[in-house]
Formats: structure tokens, C-alpha cells, sequence
């Protein structure tokens, strides 16, 4: 393989892959909390389905339209985020089910199809597109230059997104509080944290960043809305934490490996490699499939990584 | 003193009145959907009901959605109540129907009756097998099976799509012309056909039927036998069964396989009773195997109350699909059942809860409660 096919593959593993930073990176959040939300995909496809409406409808500057339509996304995220929040922390009902309902609600055939056709928004063309930023001249540069400094703002702001979380997760006090709020709720409780609170910022938080995800589906990949463009994007992103245990640095390592999966079968079919499609297709699944398999035992052998309050409600009265 | 506390056993009523009431409240807030986007609710529900219940041939295709529903609710129904998380309903089915098509195809020389039995085994097998991957990845490696189950409905169904569209496969057509340029599956023959239940106009599905006995089966499972009590207790609670030295392990990959095997029933019900072809874009788009997370939540995880509820969601999905259109809104059938499960998940808590005055409070039990209500794996 030549070099500029590998930076094709780098390049296109980045644009697949940050979608799944940023959900996986909320998704990650509201898990370090103790709740665990599997509602990701339709927080997503709201996300992508809001983030071209408005778009399309705004009028004004490219950039300008495009930061709104972004944040328009991640309250469409929050919004959802809280739907599972109230249900799982207050009503304390289970949290599997409820994720599950969230994507069922908001999925496929759900609400983000419904506001799709309200909206009338399917078969558009995109007006507004995430354009690639040359990052202090730099683009020029052979390999690094392409893969590092030719981005979108959204990638550049993702990976600043996973340093700050990490710092918040391991270096801050707020963080090492989050952390105690999903390992024992009941020990953070006597400490006078509020578990309560934390748990919701944090899912909601979560929501927010699974709506930017599927914002960058409609404002970055490709500029149009269908029924269920993100095809289970948020379930490899839910995948990716457990694989990264939990950790934001290894979780970005897992979207761009998945994102270059993704990308293979356009890649290597562009350049003459034969194939059934439906194999490259199906290809990141049977990834996540295998590599789940191969982080259970890593787990299971280091007893690391899950927070041990992870999807068990926490109630003062009892225990 | 005010408190909120566990109650010990759930009536039988609420049981009932669970269900119903979380439908009404669906209906409203739906309702008020609706509203904000400018349709008329109340022409809408009449819309759906008619196109359920009352035109012409309206009865047989809702039972047409009822049927796969009935074995992917059952499918999820078992899977659930024993805290086994199958989400795979949806590529079991699609693998049984690989299977009960390719067997119908292969055999269709054979009689009648024999053929049928054999398209239903196969079928049970397929959806078995696809399911006893996240199963012994459970039960061994400790893989969740909710990711692993779900991954692998997008396997099936690009496995599905090469066989049809992207390969020279047995289920292909490939005698005409035609058939070459737009794929198709080869159509089984007349012989191949589950013979349904006429009565005047409207046609009740073998597989329907087949699927009432099976819930029969299934209930007598849970209260009869030795399996099905390690079951119920692996489902309230897992330390338990575990000091009482059952063999957990054993006990997943069973529950998985027999769920899988329900909903590739499903599947091979898909080919003998309806499509008699292999058709992925169908079977697909109908999505029957996350709409049976819906039916099996709304009955509660009980297999009798799931073919009530899967006639019922039966109803809404064939709604969905015959009114289909400009003037109905796409997308109102998902958002409906997430409000339903929203509102059972919601129920639950009220029932499983009660507020007291005055008095001095129960002691909540240690254990889970056996109302049927789920929590997760600690």
C-alpha cells in the first residue's frame, strides 16, 4: 500500500471516526456517572435531523448559521438525554429498557423521521457544509499535513474536547466527585455529594454530545437528511467505551480504528480492490463484535474500567 | 411521616391497568404531537383504527404485522424477564428466514407437511444459531450481549442483501432477464405455503396460531418445570441462583438460543405465511424485531399477555405502513411506542411503589420483588 492510499484511509478514518469521539465521549461522561444510556443512536439522529434543519432554514454568514445549527443539535441531544434522565434517575426505572425506548422514540421510525417530514427536509441539498481549515498554513506538509492540520473546526474541537475530559475526569476535584458518584453513589452521598445532580448534568451533558455527533453526520459527511442516516453509529459509539475502559484517550484510538473500517471498503474499492460491498458493509460490526469479545476478558482478567455503580439506581432510603 | 417505599407484590389488577393506561397516555401526548405539527389528532386515531380494524381486508393485515410480532415479543418476553438481554431479535429473524426460505427452495418436491416442518426447523435452527453467539459470548467471556446481539441485526442483514443483490446465490433469481437487472429471490413454490385459517373475509396466519401455542408452551415452561424455575429465579435474582449452585451459565446460552429460535420461527413464518420469497428491503424496513422490545415491555413479560399486545402494536405498525404518505405523518408509529414504553417503564415505578402516611414503614425486601419488573445486573 502506497502512502498516499494510507492517507486517504487516515483521512476519511478521522471524518468517520468523529462522530463516534464526540457521542462516545458523552456516552462515556454519563457512564463515569453511574447511568447508562443506550438511547445514543436516536439522541444522534435528532441531533443530525435538527442540525439540518436549521441549516437549511437560517439565513445569514456560512459559519454563523452552521455554529447555531450545531448548538441547535446539542439542546436536541439534551432534550432526549433528559427524557432517560428523569426516568432512570428519578423514576429509577430500568435503565436498559429506557435507553432502548429513547431509541425507539427518537429513532428510525420515530421522532426524528416524524420532524424529518414536518420539516420537509428529505432529498434537500445541504446549503451549509463544514469547510476544512488549513491550521497555520501547515496543510502542505506530505502525510502530517493532510491528516493533522487540513480539518474541520469540528474535528479540531473534539480533540480538544478529549483532552478536556480527561483533565475534568482525572485532574479536577469535580471529576474525581463524578467518578465516586458512579463507583459508590452511597459512599459520594455520606460525603455530602449530591448524586442526584451529578448524575443528571452528566447525562444530560451526554446528550448534548451525541447530538453534536450526528450533527457532524449532516453538516460534515454528506449534506442530507434520510431515515436513519447514522445506521447504528451510536451503538458502536456505546461499543467504544467499553473497549476504551472508560478512558477518553483510548476512546479516540477506537473511533478512528472504527472509522477507518468504516472508510475501507470506499477506499479500496476506489482503487480497484474487488469485493462484495456487503462484506466491507458489515465489517465494523464484526469488529465490534470481536473487539467487545476481546475486552471482556481484559476486564474480566484486570477487574478495571466499569464503574461498579454502572445502570444500578441509587435510592437514600435503601440498601 | 411521608415515605416512598417498595411494595411487596404488585396486584392483579395494576397488571392490567399497567398496560392500559400507558396506551391512553401515549394516545394524548402523541396527540399533542400531532397538534404542534398541525394534523388533527382525532382524524388521525380514527385514520389508524380504520385502517387496523374496520376496511375492507384491514383485519387480515393487521394480523399479517401481529404474527411476526408475536414470536419476536415472545422472543424478547423470556429473554428479558431472565435479565438476558437479547436485542437480536431482529437478525434472528432475518437468519430463520434465510434458512426456512433456502429449505423451501431445496426441499420443494417434498409433501406438503413434511416441507412445512422442515421450513419451521429450519427457521428455529438458524435463529438459535445467530442467537448462541452473543449467548456463549455471555456466558463465558462476559461480553454484553446488548451490543453483540445488536451488531450482529447489521451482519444478517448485509448477509442477507450479498445473497439477493450481490451474489449469483441459491436464493436468487436468476432465470429472466428481468430478474438479473432488478435482484429478486427465487419464489418457493405453492407446496411451500403455511395454509391459513379462512374465515370469510378475513384470514388467520398458521404461523399466528403456531405462535399462541408456543406462548402456551412458554407459560407451562416458566411454571412447570425445573428449567423454568432456575429461570424465574435467575431473573429476581441472579446471587441467588448462584448460592442455590445453579448453573447460570448453562442457563443463558439455553435462554438465548431460546429466544433466537422464537424469533427465527418469525423469520420462517415471514416466508411460509407472507412473502414466499426472501425479500432483506421488507423485512428490514418492517423492523419486527425492535417492535418486539415494545410489545413484550407493554405485556409486561407475560408470553399469554404478549399475543394480545402483539395483535394490538400489530394494528399500529400495519396502520403505519397502509396509511403511509403525505398526509400522514411518517415516523408517528416510533414515536408512539416510545411514548407506550415510556409510560409502562413509568407505571412500573408507581406500582412497585407506594406512598405511605403516618405509619411506620414497611421493611423493603431484600431480594427483587417477582412483579415482573427488571433491574440490571449489579
Amino acid at each position: 500500500m502506497n502512502s498516499s492510499i494510507a492517507v486517504a484511509i487516515a483521512v476519511s478514518a478521522i471524518a468517520y471516526g468523529t462522530p463516534l469521539v464526540l457521542a462516545g465521549l458523552g456516552e462515556l461522561l454519563t457512564e463515569r456517572s453511574g447511568v447508562l444510556n443506550l438511547g445514543v443512536e436516536g439522541m444522534m439522529l435528532m441531533g443530525a435531523v435538527t442540525a439540518f434543519y436549521t441549516s437549511q432554514t437560517l439565513h445569514g454568514p456560512g459559519s454563523a448559521v452552521l455554529v447555531v445549527a450545531v448548538v441547535a443539535a446539542g439542546l436536541a441531544g439534551a432534550v432526549m438525554s433528559l427524557i432517560h434522565a428523569f426516568l432512570a434517575i428519578t423514576v429509577r426505572v430500568n435503565q436498559i429498557v429506557s435507553g432502548l425506548a429513547l431509541t425507539i422514540f427518537a429513532g428510525v421510525i420515530g421522532l426524528s423521521s416524524y420532524v424529518g417530514q414536518i420539516w420537509n427536509i428529505g432529498g434537500q441539498h445541504g446549503l451549509h457544509q463544514l469547510s476544512k481549515i488549513d491550521l497555520l498554513g501547515l496543510s502542505g506538509l506530505p502525510v502530517v499535513g493532510p491528516i493533522v492540520f487540513n480539518q474541520d473546526a469540528f474535528v479540531y474541537f473534539s480533540w480538544i474536547l478529549v483532552v478536556v475530559v480527561s483533565y475534568y475526569l482525572f485532574r479536577t476535584r469535580i471529576g474525581l466527585y463524578l467518578r465516586a458518584v458512579g463507583e459508590s453513589p452511597r459512599s459520594a452521598d455520606a460525603m455530602g455529594i449530591n448524586v442526584t445532580t451529578y448524575r443528571y448534568v452528566h447525562t444530560i451533558i451526554g446528550g448534548a454530545l451525541a447530538g453534536f455527533g450526528g450533527a457532524y453526520f449532516t453538516l460534515a459527511i454528506a449534506p442530507i437528511w434520510t431515515d436513519g442516516l447514522t445506521a447504528g453509529a451510536g451503538w458502536i459509539a456505546i461499543a467504544l467505551v467499553i473497549f476504551a475502559f472508560w478512558r477518553p484517550d483510548l476512546l479516540l484510538v477506537g473511533a478512528y480504528l472504527f472509522g477507518a473500517l468504516s472508510s475501507l471498503g470506499f477506499t479500496l474499492q476506489a482503487n480497484g480492490v474487488q469485493l462484495p460491498s456487503e462484506f466491507f458493509s458489515a465489517l465494523p460490526y464484526v469488529m465490534t463484535v470481536v473487539v467487545l469479545a476481546g475486552a471482556s476478558t481484559t476486564l474480566a482478567r484486570r477487574r478495571i474500567g466499569t464503574p461498579a455503580a454502572l445502570g444500578v439506581p441509587y435510592v437514600r432510603e435503601e440498601g | 411521616m411521608i415515605a416512598i417505599e417498595r411494595s411487596l407484590d404488585t396486584p392483579r389488577w395494576q397488571r392490567i391497568a399497567l398496560p392500559v393506561v400507558s396506551l391512553v397516555i401515549a394516545a394524548i401526548i402523541a396527540g399533542i404531537v400531532l397538534v404542534l405539527s398541525g394534523h388533527n389528532p382525532i382524524s388521525t386515531y380514527q385514520q389508524i383504527y380504520a385502517a387496523s380494524f374496520t376496511s375492507p381486508g384491514a383485519l387480515t393485515s393487521t394480523f399479517v404485522y401481529a404474527t411476526p410480532l408475536l414470536f419476536t415479543g415472545l422472543a424478547v418476553a423470556i429473554a428479558f424477564r431472565m435479565r438476558v438481554w437479547n436485542i437480536g431479535g431482529e437478525g434472528q429473524l432475518y437468519a430463520g428466514a434465510v434458512a426456512a426460505s433456502g429449505v423451501g427452495l431445496a426441499l420443494g418436491s417434498w409433501p406438503q407437511p413434511l416441507l412445512i416442518v422442515m421450513m419451521m426447523l429450519g427457521g428455529v435452527a438458524a435463529g438459535a444459531l445467530w442467537a448462541l453467539i452473543p449467548g456463549l459470548l455471555r456466558a463465558y467471556l462476559r461480553t454484553n450481549e446488548i451490543l453483540t446481539s445488536l451488531m450482529l441485526n447489521y451482519v444478517a442483514g448485509f448477509g442477507m442483501y450479498f445473497l439477493i443483490y450481490d451474489s449469483d446465490s441459491f436464493w436468487r433469481d436468476l432465470t429472466t432477464a428481468t430478474a438479473r437487472v432488478f435482484p429478486t429471490g427465487k419464489t418457493l413454490l405453492p407446496a411451500a405455503t403455511w395454509p391459513g385459517f379462512v374465515f370469510g373475509s378475513f384470514t388467520l396466519p398458521f404461523g399466528f396460531v403456531a405462535g399462541v401455542v408456543l406462548a402456551l408452551f412458554l407459560l407451562a415452561l416458566f411454571r412447570l418445570t425445573r428449567f423454568g424455575f432456575e429461570m424465574r429465579v435467575m431473573g429476581d435474582s441472579p446471587s441467588a441462583a448462584n448460592y442455590a449452585g445453579m448453573r447460570t451459565r448453562r442457563t443463558i446460552v439455553a435462554v438465548m438460543a431460546l429466544s433466537g429460535a422464537l424469533a427465527g420461527f418469525g423469520g420462517a413464518s415471514q416466508i411460509g405465511d407472507f412473502g414466499h420469497v426472501l425479500d432483506p428491503r421488507g423485512l428490514e424496513q418492517a423492523q419486527y424485531g425492535y417492535t418486539g422490545i415494545v410489545v413484550a415491555a407493554l405485556a409486561l413479560y407475560n408470553p399469554l399477555a404478549v399475543v394480545i399486545v402483539a395483535i394490538l402494536i400489530g394494528a399500529l405498525t400495519n396502520a403505519g405502513f397502509a396509511l403511509e404518505g403525505p398526509s400522514f405523518p411518517a415516523g408517528l408509529v416510533g414515536t408512539m411506542e416510545g411514548i407506550i414504553l415510556f409510560s409502562v417503564l413509568g407505571g412500573e415505578f408507581l406500582g412497585r411503589y407506594r406512598i405511605r402516611i403516618g405509619r411506620t414503614p414497611q421493611r423493603a425486601p431484600i431480594v427483587g420483588d417477582d412483579s415482573g419488573s427488571l433491574t440490571v445486573d449489579s
